[in-house]
C-alpha cells in the first residue's frame, strides 16, 4: 500500500469504514459486545431465551395436537400425555368463545358489527380522508347502530342480552365503556375545572370515588345493590347495569386524563378566545377541546385500553364472557384440566387486540404531533 | 354545564326507559315472556355445563327444561342465568330468574334470612372427603393438620370448620371459587384432601387421570338436600315449582316413562290419569294446561330417567341412585300424592 | 363581535343572561336535581328492603363468622370470631399484599425500566418483548395463570425442596422459613436497635450542614450502616443472644412451625408485581429520557464522579417526573388486590365482602364497608404519595 503515500494533501478518496464498524459484524460488537458487562449480559439473554424459546415451541406448535374428539384422544397422540397442547379443546368451541349464544342464522350481524367497528375507528380518528365529516358522525352513531344490529328490533329478529357471550360479550362490554365514556369523562373534566364551586364539588367527589374503589367492588353493586335502588316492583337487565358500572368507571378515568390535558394548555389560548368574544361553549369547542383533547390522545387510550382488559372482571358475578365460558367450558367431562391452552388462547386474543390498540395510538400521535 | 344537565337527564330518562316493571306475577311472566329464565351455576360437571356449541345440560338443567315444558309446554324455551355461588340468590331476588335449580342447600338462614321459598328435594347429598390412597387415611378422623381444599360460597366450609373444631383437630382451609380450580389443587397436591357434596366428590374423582388411586372418605358430615328455590311472596308460582319437581316422582313411582307416556294416557289407574290430564282439572288448579305433567314426563322424562341421563351409573359421573332411590327401593325420594 | 344585547322585558330572562346570576342558578338547579335523585334512591331503598323483609343495621358484624380462614398472620382467628374480625384479617391481609407488591413493582419496574435503556440490543428487546406481552393481557389472567403454574409446577410437601440448612423449605404448601422466637433480654436489643436509628438520622442531619458549611463529605452511608450494625452487636452479644430460631419440620400432612409465604399470597403477589411493574417500567424509561444530557455533562464538568452524578442530578431530576405517575400504579395495585378472590386469597373482598356476604345475606351493608375501606386505603395512599411530591418537587428560588 505505498501508493497511498503518492496523494497530495487533501486528494485522498475516502476510504469505506473499518469492516469491523459496520455491517453485521459492526452492529454485533456495537450492540451486544460493547463492554465486558455487556458480554456477559448478552450471554445470560442468549442462554435465557435458549432455555424458554425451544420447550415452548415444542409444547406450542410441533407437538400439539389440533384435531381430537376428546381429551384422551389429544393424549394419545403425545409422546406422552400432557407433553404438549391440545388445541382440539379451543378449535372445537371456537364459535361458541367467538359468538356466546347469538342464533345461529343472525351471526351475520355480528360479523358485520365488527366490521362497521373497525371502520368507524379507522374513519373517525384518519386525519385526511374524504368526508371527514361524514365519518365522525358515522363513528358517533356507531355504538347505536351495533345496539340495533346485536339486540335486533326494527326488522330485525330481536336477540336477548342474555344471548350474548365470550368474544362478542367482552367486546360490547368494552366498547359500550369506551364510547359514552368520553362524552361523560370530559364533561366531567369540564365541571371539575368550573367557576361555580357547587358543580366542581360533585364532580370532584363523583370522580374521586369512582377512582377509590376497585371495579369488582362497583360490579359487586351492580349485581346486587343495584335493584334496591330502582322503584319498587321494577327490574332492570344486569348486563345494563354492568354497562352502566364500567361507563362511569372508565368515565372517571378518562375525566382525569382530559382534565391534565386541559391544564396542559396555556392560559394564553383561554385569554385569546375571551379576547375574541367567544362564549364559554364556543371558547371550548373551537379553541380549548381540540387542542386538549389532542394532548390527551395516548392517556385516553390507555384508559381504553386499560377498560377492554377490566371487562373480564364480569365474569366473577357470573357473566359469560370470554374467560367466563372458557371456564365454564373446562366443566365439560371430555375436556377436563385444559386450562393452560384456555388462558393462553385468551392472553393472545388480548394481547392482539390491545397491542394493536397502543400501536395504532402512537402512530396517530405522531401524525397529530403539529410541534413548531 | 347545561350538557351537563342534559346528559343527566337523558341518562335518567334511558335508566326509566329500560326499567320495564316485572314481578307482580311471575307465572304471567314467564308465559308472556315466551321463556324460564333459571339461575344455574357457571359450570359443574353432570349438574349443569354447556357443550360446544353452547347448549346447556345437566342434572338441574333438565328440571328447568321440565318448568318450562309444564308452564310453557316446550322444554327447549328455556334461558340459563348463569350465577357464581355468591350471586345466586341475589340474581333470584333480582327477578333476574324465575327459579333457581342450581345445586342448592336447603337451611334455615336461606329460608328465613335470605328470603327465599324452598320446594322439597331433588337430590339429597352429604358433605364427603376425597384423598389420595397412597396416604394411608382410612378415616376423616385421621386428618388432624391436613390442607383441605374447599369450594367457597357454599355450606360446605362451615360444615367443615364445625367438623373439625368438634373433633379438635387443626386443618388449613384452601378456598377456591370454583369446581375446576379445586381440582387443581387436589391434583397438584396443594392439599391432602378435597371436600364437597359427595355427589361432586364422584365427579370430581371421575374427572382424575387414575380415579383409582383416590377414594372417598366414609364420612359424610353433614345433610344437604339440594332443591329448587323461588322468590317469597308469590304463592302460585312456588306451588308449580313445587309440584313439577313431585309430578317427576309421582311418575317413576307410577312407572310412567317418556317412552310410554301415550300408553299410560289410557290407563285405568285414577292417579296416573290425573297426574297425566286425563281426569280431573289439576292443570288448571295451578294456572296451568290440563296436560302440564304429560309435557313433562314426554318432553323431558321422570325423575329417574334424568338421574340416569345425567349422572347415574352410566354416565362419567357414575353416581348410585343410594339415599335419591324412590322410597319405596329403599331411598329418600318421595312425593306427596296427586289428589 | 360584540352585540348590544337584547333588551328583554321578561327579568327571569335576564337573570339568565346574567353571566353571575346564571351561575347561582345553575348551581342550584344542579343541587336540587341531585338530592332528588338521593332522596328518590333513599326511598326506593328503604321500601325494597322492606318488601324482602331485610333490615338495615350493621349488628351482624357481631354474630360469630363460623367459618376459617387459612391465611390470618397477624390476628388470631378461629371460627368462633365475629364477622367484624374476619373482616379486619381481610384488610389486614389485603395491606400486607399491597405494601409488598407496591415494593416489588418498583425493583422489577426500575429493572425493566433500566434494561430497556440499555446499550445492549437483546437486554433491551427483551425487556420490551415482555413488558409488551404481560401489560396487554389482563391481570386476572395473570393472577389465574401464575397459580395453576405455582401448584402444579411446585413439589407437594413431602417431596419439598430444601433451599438451605434443613430450614427453608419450598413446596406448593407455601415456602417455610425459620421464625424468630424472641427470648428474655431481647427488649433490650430493640432498645438498642431504635437508639442506633435516631443515633443515625442525627449523624445525617449533622453531616448533611457540615458539608453545607465546609464543604467537607463524609461517607454517611458507611459510617450508618456501621452504626446500625455494631451497636445492636454488641447489644444482642452482651445480652447472651436472646434470640432462638423456630425451625419448620414435616410433621404429618404439613409443616408445622416456622413462617410460611402460602402459594395464594405468593401467586397474588407476583401476579400484581410483575403487571404493575409493566407500568412503572414505562415511566422510569420516559423519567430517565426526560433528564436532559446537558445535565450529566454539567455534572460531568464539575467534575462529579459518574455513581454521584446518578445519585445527585439525574435520580432527584427524574423522580420529580416519576413520583406522580408512580402514586396512581400504587394506587391500582392495591385495588386490583382485589382480584385476590379468584384464587382464594382472603383479603376483605373474599372475607366481608364475600363468605360474610354470603352467610349473612347483607349485600348493602356488606359492600359499603368494602367500598369504604377501598376509599379510605386510595385516599391514604394518595396523601402519602402528594406529601413526597411536595418533598422532593423543584423548589424555584
Amino acid at each position: 500500500m505505498s501508493e497511498s503515500s503518492h496523494y497530495a494533501p487533501g486528494t485522498h478518496p475516502d476510504l469505506p469504514p473499518p469492516a469491523r464498524t459496520t455491517g453485521m459484524v459492526g452492529w454485533v460488537r456495537g450492540n451486544l459486545l460493547s463492554s465486558p458487562l455487556n458480554v456477559a449480559l448478552t450471554l445470560l439473554s442468549i442462554w435465557l431465551l435458549w432455555s424458554i424459546l425451544p420447550p415452548a415451541i415444542h409444547w406450542l406448535f410441533t407437538e400439539a395436537v389440533w384435531t381430537a374428539k376428546d381429551r384422551k384422544e389429544c393424549w394419545a397422540l403425545m409422546d406422552a400425555p400432557r407433553d404438549a397442547a391440545c388445541w382440539a379443546f379451543i378449535r372445537g368451541s371456537f364459535e361458541l368463545f367467538v359468538y356466546g349464544w347469538f342464533p345461529e342464522p343472525e351471526r351475520w350481524r355480528v360479523n358485520l358489527t365488527f366490521i362497521l367497528f373497525i371502520a368507524a375507528i379507522f374513519g373517525g380518528l384518519r386525519e385526511n380522508i374524504p368526508g371527514k365529516k361524514y365519518w365522525l358522525i358515522f363513528a358517533a352513531a356507531y355504538p347505536f347502530i351495533a345496539a340495533w344490529l346485536l339486540l335486533g328490533g326494527f326488522g330485525l329478529e330481536p336477540v336477548g342480552t342474555n344471548k350474548l357471550g365470550g368474544i362478542l360479550l367482552t367486546l360490547v362490554v368494552a366498547v359500550t365503556g369506551i364510547a359514552f365514556s368520553l362524552p361523560i369523562g370530559i364533561a366531567l373534566a369540564l365541571g371539575r375545572r368550573s367557576k361555580l364551586p357547587a358543580l366542581r364539588g360533585v364532580c370532584v367527589i363523583f370522580i374521586e370515588f369512582i377512582r377509590g374503589v376497585p371495579l369488582i367492588t362497583l360490579l359487586f353493586v351492580a349485581s346486587t345493590m343495584l335493584t334496591y335502588f330502582l322503584p319498587p316492583g321494577s327490574t332492570f337487565d344486569l348486563l345494563m347495569r354492568v354497562l352502566i358500572m364500567v361507563t362511569l368507571f372508565a368515565s372517571a378515568y378518562i375525566a382525569e386524563v382530559v382534565r391534565g390535558g386541559l391544564q396542559g394548555l396555556s392560559a394564553g389560548q383561554y385569554e385569546a378566545a375571551d379576547s375574541l368574544g367567544l362564549s364559554y361553549w364556543r371558547a371550548h369547542q373551537l379553541v380549548i377541546l381540540p387542542q386538549a383533547l389532542k394532548i390527551s390522545i395516548p392517556g385516553i387510550v390507555n384508559t381504553f385500553i386499560g377498560s377492554f382488559k377490566d371487562s373480564v372482571l364480569v365474569l366473577i358475578i357470573g357473566m359469560m364472557d370470554i374467560l367466563g365460558l372458557g371456564r365454564a367450558r373446562l366443566n365439560d367431562p371430555d375436556w377436563l384440566g385444559l386450562a393452560p391452552e384456555l388462558y393462553i388462547f385468551i392472553s393472545l386474543f388480548f394481547f392482539i387486540s390491545c397491542f394493536s390498540m397502543s400501536r395504532y395510538s402512537l402512530s396517530l400521535e405522531k401524525k397529530l404531533h403539529t410541534g413548531h | 354545564m347545561r350538557q351537563k344537565t342534559t346528559a343527566v337527564l337523558s341518562a335518567a330518562a334511558l335508566v326509566l326507559g329500560m326499567a320495564g316493571t316485572a314481578q307482580a306475577g311471575t307465572l304471567e311472566d314467564v308465559q308472556s315472556r315466551g321463556v324460564l329464565r333459571c339461575v344455574v351455576s357457571t359450570g359443574i360437571a353432570g349438574f349443569a355445563q354447556p357443550d360446544a356449541s353452547g347448549v346447556w345440560g345437566g342434572f338441574d338443567i333438565d328440571f328447568c327444561r321440565a318448568t318450562a315444558a309444564a308452564v310453557l309446554g316446550d322444554a327447549g324455551k328455556i334461558e340459563a342465568v348463569t350465577s357464581t355461588g355468591k350471586t345466586r340468590f341475589t340474581k333470584l331476588n333480582a327477578g333476574e330468574g324465575d327459579v333457581l335449580w342450581r345445586n342448592t342447600t336447603i337451611t334455615f338462614s336461606r329460608d328465613v334470612g335470605v328470603k327465599l321459598r324452598f320446594h322439597g328435594v331433588n337430590y339429597y347429598d352429604g358433605q364427603g372427603f376425597m384423598v389420595k390412597k397412597s396416604l394411608g387415611v382410612s378415616s376423616a378422623s385421621e386428618l388432624d393438620g391436613a390442607s383441605v381444599c374447599i369450594q367457597t360460597g357454599t355450606t360446605t366450609e362451615l360444615n367443615l370448620a364445625d367438623y373439625f373444631s368438634s373433633n379438635g383437630m387443626k386443618y388449613e382451609p384452601v378456598t377456591i371459587e370454583t369446581n375446576d380450580e379445586a381440582r387443581q389443587n387436589y391434583e397438584g397436591d396443594r392439599c391432602d384432601v378435597y371436600t364437597t357434596d359427595a355427589s361432586g366428590l364422584a365427579s370430581t374423582r371421575s374427572a382424575l387421570p387414575d380415579p383409582d388411586a383416590h377414594m372417598v372418605l366414609p364420612e359424610i358430615i353433614s345433610k344437604e338436600p339440594l332443591g329448587p328455590a323461588t322468590r317469597h311472596g308469590d304463592d302460585q308460582w312456588s306451588d308449580i315449582v313445587t309440584w313439577v319437581l313431585n309430578a317427576t316422582i309421582t311418575a317413576e313411582e307410577l312407572g310412567v316413562t317418556s317412552s310410554n307416556v301415550d300408553e299410560m294416557k289410557g290407563s285405568n289407574n285414577p292417579e296416573v290419569r290425573r297426574l297425566l290430564g286425563v281426569d280431573g282439572s289439576q292443570g288448571s288448579e295451578l294456572g296451568l294446561s290440563n296436560d302440564w305433567a304429560y309435557q313433562i314426563i314426554k318432553q323431558v322424562g321422570n325423575y329417574g330417567e334424568i338421574f340416569e341421563r345425567n349422572i347415574g351409573v352410566n354416565t362419567p359421573l357414575g353416581i348410585a341412585r343410594g339415599l335419591n332411590a324412590l322410597w319405596t327401593d329403599g331411598g329418600l325420594i318421595y312425593s306427596p300424592p296427586f289428589r | 363581535m360584540i352585540q348590544p344585547a337584547p333588551s328583554t322585558s321578561n327579568p327571569l330572562l335576564r337573570l339568565w343572561r346574567n353571566q353571575e346570576s346564571r351561575g347561582v342558578i345553575i348551581q342550584i338547579l344542579t343541587m336540587v336535581v341531585l338530592f332528588a335523585f338521593m332522596a328518590a334512591i333513599a326511598r326506593n331503598v328503604v321500601i325494597n328492603l322492606e318488601a324482602v323483609g331485610k333490615e338495615f343495621s350493621f349488628g351482624f358484624l357481631l354474630w360469630p363468622a363460623a367459618y376459617d380462614i387459612g391465611f390470618s398472620p397477624f390476628l388470631e382467628y378461629t371460627n368462633q370470631s365475629t364477622h367484624l374480625r374476619a373482616a379486619v384479617v381481610g384488610l389486614l391481609n389485603t395491606l400486607l399484599v399491597a405494601f409488598w407488591g407496591c415494593i416489588l413493582a418498583t425493583m422489577l419496574g426500575f429493572i425493566l425500566g433500566i434494561m430497556r435503556l440499555s446499550s445492549n440490543w437483546l437486554v433491551s428487546k427483551i425487556s420490551y418483548v415482555y413488558v409488551e406481552f404481560l401489560r396487554n393481557v389482563p391481570i386476572l389472567i395473570h393472577i389465574l395463570a401464575i397459580y395453576s403454574i405455582v401448584v402444579t409446577l411446585l413439589p407437594p410437601a413431602k417431596k419439598a425442596i430444601n433451599v438451605g440448612a434443613d430450614a427453608f423449605f419450598l413446596s406448593n404448601r407455601g415456602f417455610y422459613v425459620p421464625s424468630p422466637v424472641f427470648e428474655d433480654g431481647a427488649t433490650f436489643v430493640g432498645i438498642v436497635i431504635l437508639i442506633s436509628i435516631t443515633l443515625v438520622f442525627f449523624f445525617k442531619r449533622w453531616a448533611h450542614r457540615t458539608q453545607d458549611e465546609t464543604g467537607k463529605i463524609y461517607p454517611v452511608l458507611w459510617i450508618s450502616i456501621a452504626i446500625l450494625i455494631a451497636l445492636p452487636g454488641i447489644a444482642f452479644l452482651a445480652t447472651g443472644a436472646p434470640l432462638s430460631w423456630d425451625i419448620p419440620v414435616l410433621k404429618g400432612f404439613n409443616f408445622k412451625g416456622g413462617m410460611a409465604i402460602k402459594p395464594e399470597f405468593l401467586a397474588l403477589w407476583l401476579g400484581l408485581s410483575m403487571y404493575t411493574a409493566c407500568f412503572i417500567a414505562e415511566i422510569v424509561r420516559a423519567g430517565i429520557v426526560a433528564v436532559s444530557h446537558g445535565q450529566s455533562e454539567a455534572a460531568f464538568a464539575l467534575g462529579l464522579r459518574p455513581n454521584r452524578t446518578l445519585q445527585l442530578i439525574i435520580i432527584p431530576q427524574a423522580l420529580r417526573v416519576i413520583v406522580p405517575p408512580l402514586c396512581s400504579q400504587y394506587l391500582n395495585l392495591t385495588k386490583n388486590s382485589s382480584l385476590a378472590i379468584a384464587i382464594g386469597y382472603m383479603d376483605i373482598t373474599a372475607t366481608l365482602g364475600g363468605i360474610s356476604l354470603m352467610q349473612t345475606g347483607k349485600e348493602m351493608e356488606t359492600m359499603l364497608i368494602v367500598m369504604g375501606v377501598y376509599l379510605l386505603i386510595s385516599l391514604l395512599i394518595s396523601a402519602f404519595m402528594n406529601w413526597f411530591n411536595h418533598r422532593i418537587k423543584l423548589t424555584e428560588r
